[in-house]
């Protein structure tokens, strides 16, 4: 998973990644041959007592340290541009993916995952493949180039490689390979202790009001002792790991100055290159360790990357049209046509055979009880779901054909949960339509009831607003909302349970206002309130899903049960009347 | 997500690498595995108040263990010295080698003087000098014998090194996390101990993060420092002191580079410092922009902002892409700039040693030897370097974690409980008051009963007093003056399990754990209770519906991101929770005001049934929902202004029916 996500990011940086290779050839190439020339003064200089060559030999040995450093800091250089653009382009990615995301997609990720995963996740790919860049690559070509140069010394000598290597090799492996499901067993619980202990703090009430505290003290102390085992299980296997290698590497160098000494004796060898190769061997034995210290590192990393790539590789079940229409006859004629929503593997729908029609001019309203599917009508429109059944038309075209821009000209969406930017409140309001002049925004704002209290803020329509709009109340929140929807003007209004927060005589005087505001437009309310909506041309009653009624408010009440049921929760009988 | 954190044990213990080739992952600025939330802002501090004594407190945290870290330490101590010997013995095989090789080059039979002598007459001069330093006895060659003896030696040391070093580290292992295990008990059981006004002060994001982040924080310094730390300083001393016996003038010649390299590194940290800052502030900006734009995810599709949204987003990852390089570069070069250091004095000891040897000062197996030291030596000196950021952040967090431990507690439940005789759900307030900070009295010389079987609407205004009440009931909160009694006993003389057990309540936070819908509907019932019966609670309260509408149903997993289920949905199961629960005393918290009227009536048809010969205190908004409460309180300002039935309430034409009036005037309006 990670391989795959970094290969297909990494491919426009190919050229920058051969640059790196080359410059760590050249880096790892210049430090191995130093201990070469060490041998060189060891035998040419200081056995024949040759001060001139020594200095000689020292001159060229900092001269090829200055290309190590040299090539060295070429290959940070590019090693970090490549791996930021690596982690630029994927988070890029994940955003553009997200974004084209419905808001199914959007809901079963969750934003706060969503988040997490385009911004720490990405960074943790983006750090593996920097040190890939400024470390691991340098430690293939050391260990080849560590035999080659320990070969160039004396072969037969080498020979002792062919033991040392495959033994050190094989335990390092087999450590990692058990160290590997431990360390990700770490995570995992470390994740759950975590977990058990957001939940208790968020929870704190319902624990002490349910007397739960022994029941989560076990939960708690379960999952502590779990992370505990396998802490020191994985430590374990750490703690022998060092040891182990470090013994093997200094063996290594007791034989190769035994067989190193025989060979010696036979005159086959000279005694520089038992130094240069000791040195040899340790290069090789500690590339082996720098790939082991790597692998380490992967589990983590591994995790990231498939949390994006699971991200990359989900589709939206919202498609862009291929052909997409990008001229509306922009009337605002809105239709339900045997709509069925579900979500998939589920046992019910959500909602099933919905046939409606909304004209312009008109006010149609759609009540029922939580969980009715209110709001998944509402999101059909303007496609942040679509209709697993049916087809859903604006002006008589379906919407699936249409461009989303077009589309989304031509609604106005008031959400139940009104969220806000963060910017002032004419940044807010002026969302939907930049253009919009500041008279225009006073005036959606009287509409909305708003005008007092934007007044009264500090800067008026410069005044400050916070994330999600935190600094205002619910209420002022509803109506900023409302008033943002109407600078747009769309052809097709749709309030999501838009006037819930608001007293009653706010909502009666909104609703008048917005009566004159919009009466060329077609108008789509969600409420729960019988007295928002009982005014409307067109009440749609919704139960389980599915239409039970439709028809004005006396209509309803004289033949429909449910909806009666409704208003009588609401309402005296006297008062219904 | 996997919010927390860190490749944990990835990072444990850098593998001490003897060469100075490759550091094992140098830190990188701030923490780059970090957790989300960390990420979003709980960070670590950086620095701590009190560096001493939180370093001291975290240390005595593994007092239990003092025993068995002494033997690790004198493990310690046998391993670095017996690693520290290993080259110095080595090297001395090497020169019996040389040894041999020049011995055999000289005639038989005469002595080293005479050797000297000969050679210099041959022009030999430098090779004659050499011979002072050496073991050679003329015309022998490579007495295998000796150096197979040394090598038996080497051998042993290094197998003994290695041992004592595995079993330091194992148990260094488990000290670690023994310290850190009961850091995080104590936590925990602090938390339970934590009066719920400690709760209201602080942020839950930042609890949160001293109890998760903040700890994970000291298990990483603990596992990378405290071995390593002791490791390190032992083998510096040793090895300098090995250098030093070697040669003096080679050591002198060695030890140039640790202020060199001291001067680069902080030259170059500080230079990348900013370059962190700057790369840390673009991720924020960056962070905040995505997080504004997935959260309201459908406006800007709907309002048609994709574009914009996508073009702030691309001018945003741009700077942080640059930024981010400029930090990785300029950290990045501190490494391959070690290493030059590094590579110099290599050389420079090469050359030097060269001369030194060739004088005859020295012998060949002493130059190797020195050359294995002085890369013995750069290593732990940059690790103890980097290890002292890793201490300085470790002990910050350590003591937010203390204070957190140190903070004050509830008053611990009396020794000898009492409990009522047989609870049948009176309830008295007697002339309490009680106030959330001493200056603001909230609520004074309230006053009231309530009969076993009651129900009791709390209405008025927000900041009224109305959940404070639910509160002091629950002792969440202790009276200031007065006292509740629960059937005649005062509910401070009881143990709060047992009060509480008797109280059945629906928050207006709804709260659900991570666990099936089924799991979190039992939550306060009996372990083992049926599925049956949670589906019939289920079905009593409405959350049977729609729970058939999700993919899994009662299995279906609630997590704190929640995708399927709404607010309302969520307020619903909470509601099933309580009904399951089936409490003497029941307390409706503002429980039912995002779910619509119809739903909201459904429920109290099933409460009622629940109600029936239980007391219940239900605090709600909407007057329509409790028209059928028995006593309706409407509070003002901390006091009861009114108390009464509906009917009598709307008689007397005070407060009550001024609400009334207000919510239903339009309605009625209309209608004629």
């Amino acid at each position: 998973m990670l391989v795959r996500l970094a290969r297909a990011h990494l491919r426009p940086h190919r050229r920058s990644i051969s640059l790196i290779v080359l410059l760590q050839l050249i880096q790892t190439l210049a430090t191995l041959y130093l201990p070469t020339l060490n041998a060189d003064i060891i035998d040419n200089g200081v056995v024949k007592g040759d001060t001139g060559y020594i200095f000689r030999i020292g001159g060229f040995m900092t001269a090829v340290t200055l290309l190590q450093i040299v090539c060295a800091v070429g290959a940070v250089y590019f090693g970090a541009r490549t791996a930021m653009a690596l982690g630029r382009d994927i988070r890029a990615a994940v955003f553009d993916r997200v974004q084209s995301f419905s808001a199914r997609e959007v809901g079963t990720f969750g934003a706060p995952s969503l988040i997490t995963r385009t911004t720490n996740d990405v960074q943790q790919v983006q750090m593996l493949v920097l040190m890939t860049f400024t470390m691991m690559v340098s430690a293939p070509i050391m260990c080849v180039g560590g035999v080659v140069m320990a070969l160039n010394q004396d072969v037969p000598l080498s020979g002792l490689l062919l033991v040392i290597v495959p033994v050190l090799g094989i335990l390092v492996s087999l450590i990692v390979r058990r160290m590997r499901p431990l360390f990700r067993g770490v995570q995992e619980r470390i994740d759950t202790v975590n977990r058990v202990l957001r939940e208790q703090i968020a929870g704190i009430r319902v624990i002490r009001a349910f007397v739960r505290d022994t029941h989560e003290r076990e939960r708690f102390a379960g999952a502590n002792t779990d992370l505990y085992d396998v802490s020191v299980r994985a430590g374990r296997l750490m703690s022998m790991m060092f040891p182990l290698v470090m013994l093997i590497v200094n063996l290594s160098s007791v034989a190769v100055v035994w067989f190193g000494g025989l060979r010696i004796d036979s005159g086959s060898m000279q005694i520089g290159a038992l130094t240069a190769f000791l040195s040899y061997l340790m290069y090789i034995l500690m590339s082996i360790m720098m790939a082991t210290f790597m692998v380490m590192m992967l589990p983590r990393a591994e995790v990231c990357a498939e949390r994006v790539q699971e991200v990359l590789t989900t589709d939206s079940s919202v498609a862009p049209a291929e052909n997409p229409v990008t001229e509306l006859r922009r009337r605002g004629e809105l239709e339900l046509r045997n709509v069925e929503f579900r979500f998939p593997g589920a046992e019910q729908p959500v909602l099933k055979d919905i046939s409606l029609t909304a004209l312009p001019g008109e006010t149609t309203a759609v009540i029922g009880s939580t969980g009715s599917g209110k709001s998944t009508l509402l999101g059909l429109v303007p496609r942040l779901f679509d209709a697993t059944g049916g087809t859903v038309l604006v002006d008589g075209e379906d919407v699936r054909t249409l461009d989303q821009e077009t589309l989304a000209g031509a609604i106005g969406l008031v959400p139940q949960k009104p969220y806000l930017f963060s910017g002032t409140v004419a940044t807010n309001l002026r969302y939907g339509n930049p253009d919009a002049t500041d008279e225009e925004l006073w005036q959606a704002l009287e509409t909305a009831q708003a005008r007092d209290f934007v007044e009264r803020m500090d800067g008026g329509l410069d005044a400050a607003i916070a994330q999600g709009g935190t600094n205002v109340s619910g209420g002022q929140r509803q109506r900023l909302a409302i008033a943002r929807a109407l600078v747009r003007r769309p052809e097709i209004y749709l309030f999501d349970d838009s006037f819930s927060a608001l007293d009653y005589a706010t909502d009666a005087a909104l609703r008048a206002a917005l009566g004159r505001e919009t009466d060329r437009a077609t108008v789509v309310i969600v409420a729960q309130r019988v007295s928002t909506i009982r005014g409307a041309d067109r009440i749609v009653v919704l139960d389980e899903g599915r239409v039970v009624g439709t028809g004005t408010h006396s209509e309803l009440m004289a033949d429909n049960e449910t909806y009666r049921e409704i208003v009588l929760s609401q309402l005296t009988e006297q008062e219904a009347a | 997500m996997t919010t927390a954190d860190k490749g944990a044990a990835a990072r444990a213990e850098t593998p001490a690498a003897t060469e100075e080739t490759p550091q094992a992952a140098p830190r990188r600025g701030p923490a780059p595995a970090a957790g989300p939330a960390r990420f979003m802002g709980g960070q670590p501090a950086e620095k701590s108040m009190d560096f001493k004594g939180s370093g001291k407190r975290l240390l005595a945290q593994m007092r239990p263990e003092r025993g068995i870290i002494s033997v690790a330490l004198v493990l310690g101590v046998l391993s670095v010295a017996l690693t520290v010997i290993g080259p110095k013995v080595l090297g001395h095989a090497t020169d019996l080698i040389m040894s041999g090789i020049v011995g055999r080059k000289l005639p038989e039979g005469i002595t080293k003087a005479q050797a000297a002598a000969q050679l210099r007459a041959h022009g030999q001069g430098g090779l004659a000098d050499m011979l002072g330093a050496m073991p050679v006895v003329p015309g022998q060659g490579i007495d295998f014998d000796a150096v197979g003896v040394v090598l038996l030696w080497v051998t042993l040391i290094y197998a003994g090194s290695s041992l004592f070093g595995f079993v330091q580290a194992r148990i260094a292992t488990r000290v670690v996390q023994r310290a850190v295990y009961r850091m995080r008990e104590q936590v925990e059981e602090k938390l339970a101990r934590l009066p719920l006004s400690y709760f209201d002060k602080q942020q839950r994001g930042e609890v949160l993060s001293r109890a998760t982040n903040d700890i994970d924080n000291i298990q990483q310094t603990l596992q990378q420092t405290l071995s390593q730390i002791v490791a390190s300083l032992l083998t510096i001393v040793g090895v300098l002191a090995m250098m030093f016996w070697i040669s003096w003038l080679l050591a002198l010649v060695a030890l140039i580079t640790v202020p060199v390299s001291v001067v680069v590194a902080t030259k170059v940290g500080k230079r990348a410092q900013p370059q962190f800052v700057q790369q840390w502030k673009t991720t924020g900006k960056l962070n905040a922009h995505i997080e504004e734009m997935y959260t309201g995810h459908s406006l800007v599709k709907v309002f048609g902002r994709q574009r914009e949204s996508a073009e702030l987003f691309r001018e945003q990852n741009e700077a942080l892409y640059a930024a981010g390089f400029k930090a990785q570069f300029i950290s990045g070069i501190i490494q391959p700039a070690m290493m030059f250091i590094g590579n110099l004095n290599y050389v420079l000891v090469a050359v030097v040693g060269g001369l030194r040897v060739a004088s005859g000062a020295l012998s060949i197996g002493d130059v190797q030897a020195f050359i294995q030291y002085s890369r013995q030596f750069s290593q732990p000196l940059t690790q103890v370097a980097s290890m002292a950021n890793l201490v300085q952040s470790g002990v910050a967090s350590a003591e937010r974690v203390f204070e957190l431990l140190d903070a004050d507690e509830q008053e611990p439940d009396p020794e000898h409980a009492e409990r009522p005789e047989e609870v049948r759900g009176r309830v008295e307030f007697e002339d309490v008051s009680f106030s959330y900070t001493p200056d603001k009295p909230l609520i004074e010389n309230l006053s009231l009963a309530v009969h076993p079987g009651q129900t009791v609407a709390i209405v008025g205004p927000t900041g009224a007093g109305k959940t404070t009440l639910v509160n002091l009931l629950m002792r969440f909160y202790e009276v200031g003056g007065g006292r509740i009694t629960l059937d005649g006993t005062d509910i401070a003389a009881m143990s709060r399990e047992e009060l509480r057990a008797n109280i059945g309540m629906v928050l207006q936070d709804t709260w659900l754990f991570g666990g099936t819908i089924a799991e979190n509907i039992a939550y306060g019932a009996p372990s083992g209770t049926s599925l049956d019966k949670i589906v019939e609670a289920a079905r009593a309260t409405h959350v049977d519906r729609f729970v058939r509408t999700l993919p899994d149903g009662y299995d279906t997993v609630i997590d704190e991101e929640g995708g399927n289920v709404s607010v309302g949905e969520k307020q619903l199961i909470t509601i099933a929770r309580a009904f399951l629960a089936e409490p003497a005393i029941l307390v409706l918290d503002e429980a039912t005001s995002s779910v619509d009227t119809r739903t909201e009536v459904l429920i109290q048809q099933a409460m009622a049934q629940l109600r029936a010969g239980r007391t219940s205190f239900v605090i709600a908004h909407r007057l329509s929902t409790i028209r059928d409460a028995d006593t309706i309180l409407v509070m003002e300002n901390g006091s009861i202004v009114e108390q009464g039935s509906h009917d009598a309430l709307l008689a007397a034409n005070g407060a009550y029916a001024r609400l009334y009036a207000a919510q239903f005037a339009e309605a009625v309006a209309e209608t004629g």
